[in-house]
């Protein structure tokens, strides 16, 4: 693969994903200017933070009269899973300029670290090819989170009910159809369960804080199960 | 509202934390070892945080647990998965779950 190739392989992995996230961007649009923000405020988070989830947080916190210290502190409590990403992605960015690092650490998101970490596992993706694939995901997902932004902003004035159709439930059929491609053996069942059932149980914690901790409680789930896995084999042989 | 100035200066904040949690690791990439144990765990991240976010979405939409079968979110994310495990192609698990989420709403209201 040449780096155009690369770029090209980051944006076909993202489609999937693309298509499910599609409403997400106009919902936020819409939502923005259906509670009174003007059209730059949606336009200009999308632009700059590029961060879905903690936009959607910032909307609500803005709604309710929130100060803009908990609306930044929030923001930051939103977005720490992608210190958990950036961990991951440290190995494959290592070699790069800081420039490279900056510009895909603006772009590492749920949906770019999901769709090409599968192939930098499978060996697909390499030192030369990585970043490419990643800036190319990244790009795709920019282009159409901004776009689908201006939608919205501009439906949001034409059809003002439209962030009720429940659409975001795409989003849910999206990260179901990435889950599901883990859950082949018993420690990402695991975490699977430990972290879906502790974040219903913590649902009530403020500012998305129980989603932190049950992801947090599911990923040490697996890697007690995966080690107690590995001890319970160690064991077999010894006796057999 | 907040005025225009509130507003900026909240979006420049925002802006700041976002990219410092996404950089401040990637910036350090050539001079941290993580240790294994670390490295290990990582690997459950995606399923770990993906689950986290949309349960409460799935089962909660009213902000309290639902399991009944009025739930379109739950019906749609049930498909979604079953879909997802029997064929792990992504395309159709999101199709298929939006399909059975937009019927079953539609057909419950």
């Amino acid at each position: 693969m040449n780096k155009w190739e690369a770029m090209r392989f980051g944006a076909i992995v993202s489609i999937p994903m693309m298509l499910g996230n599609l409403p997400f961007g106009m919902i936020f649009g819409s939502l923005a200017v259906s509670q009174g923000l003007e059209p730059w405020v949606p336009i200009a988070m999308s632009l700059l933070v590029f961060a879905g989830s903690s936009q959607f947080v910032a909307l609500g916190l803005i709604a309710a009269g929130a100060p803009i210290l908990v609306i930044i502190f929030t923001t930051f409590v939103v977005n720490l899973r992608h210190l958990l990403y950036s961990a991951d992605f440290m190995k494959y960015v290592k070699h790069l300029p800081m420039p490279w690092r900056a510009v895909l650490a603006f772009g590492l998101t749920d949906e770019t670290y999901a769709a090409t970490k599968p192939y930098f596992v499978n060996g697909k993706l390499d030192a030369t090819t990585g970043h490419w694939a990643y800036l190319g995901s990244f790009l795709a997902f920019y282009s159409m989170w901004n776009l689908t932004t201006l939608i919205g902003v501009v439906a949001g004035e034409l059809i003002p009910g439209m962030s009720e159709w429940g659409l975001e439930f795409a989003m849910v059929a999206t990260f179901l159809g990435i889950i599901t491609i883990y859950l082949q053996t018993l420690p990402y069942w695991i975490t699977f369960i430990v972290a879906g059932s502790a974040a219903l149980f913590l649902y009530q914690l403020p500012n998305n804080l129980g989603m932190l901790i049950a992801a947090l409680l599911g990923v040490a789930a697996g890697v007690l199960v995966q080690h107690l896995q590995l001890r319970l084999k160690a064991g077999a042989s010894d006796h057999a | 509202m907040p005025d225009t100035l509130s507003l900026i200066l909240m979006i420049l904040g925002m802006v700041a934390v976002t990219f410092s949690i996404r950089f401040i690791l990637f910036a350090r990439a050539h001079r941290i070892q993580l240790p294994v144990w670390l490295e290990e765990a990582l690997a459950y991240v995606p399923v770990a945080v993906l689950t986290a976010i949309i349960m409460p979405m799935i089962l909660m939409p009213n902000k309290q647990l639902d399991f009944s079968w009025h739930n379109p979110w739950l019906l749609g994310g049930l498909a979604a998965f079953v879909v997802g495990l029997i064929l792990r192609k992504p395309l159709v698990t999101i199709i298929v779950g939006v399909l059975v989420f937009f019927g079953s709403q539609f057909l419950l209201t």
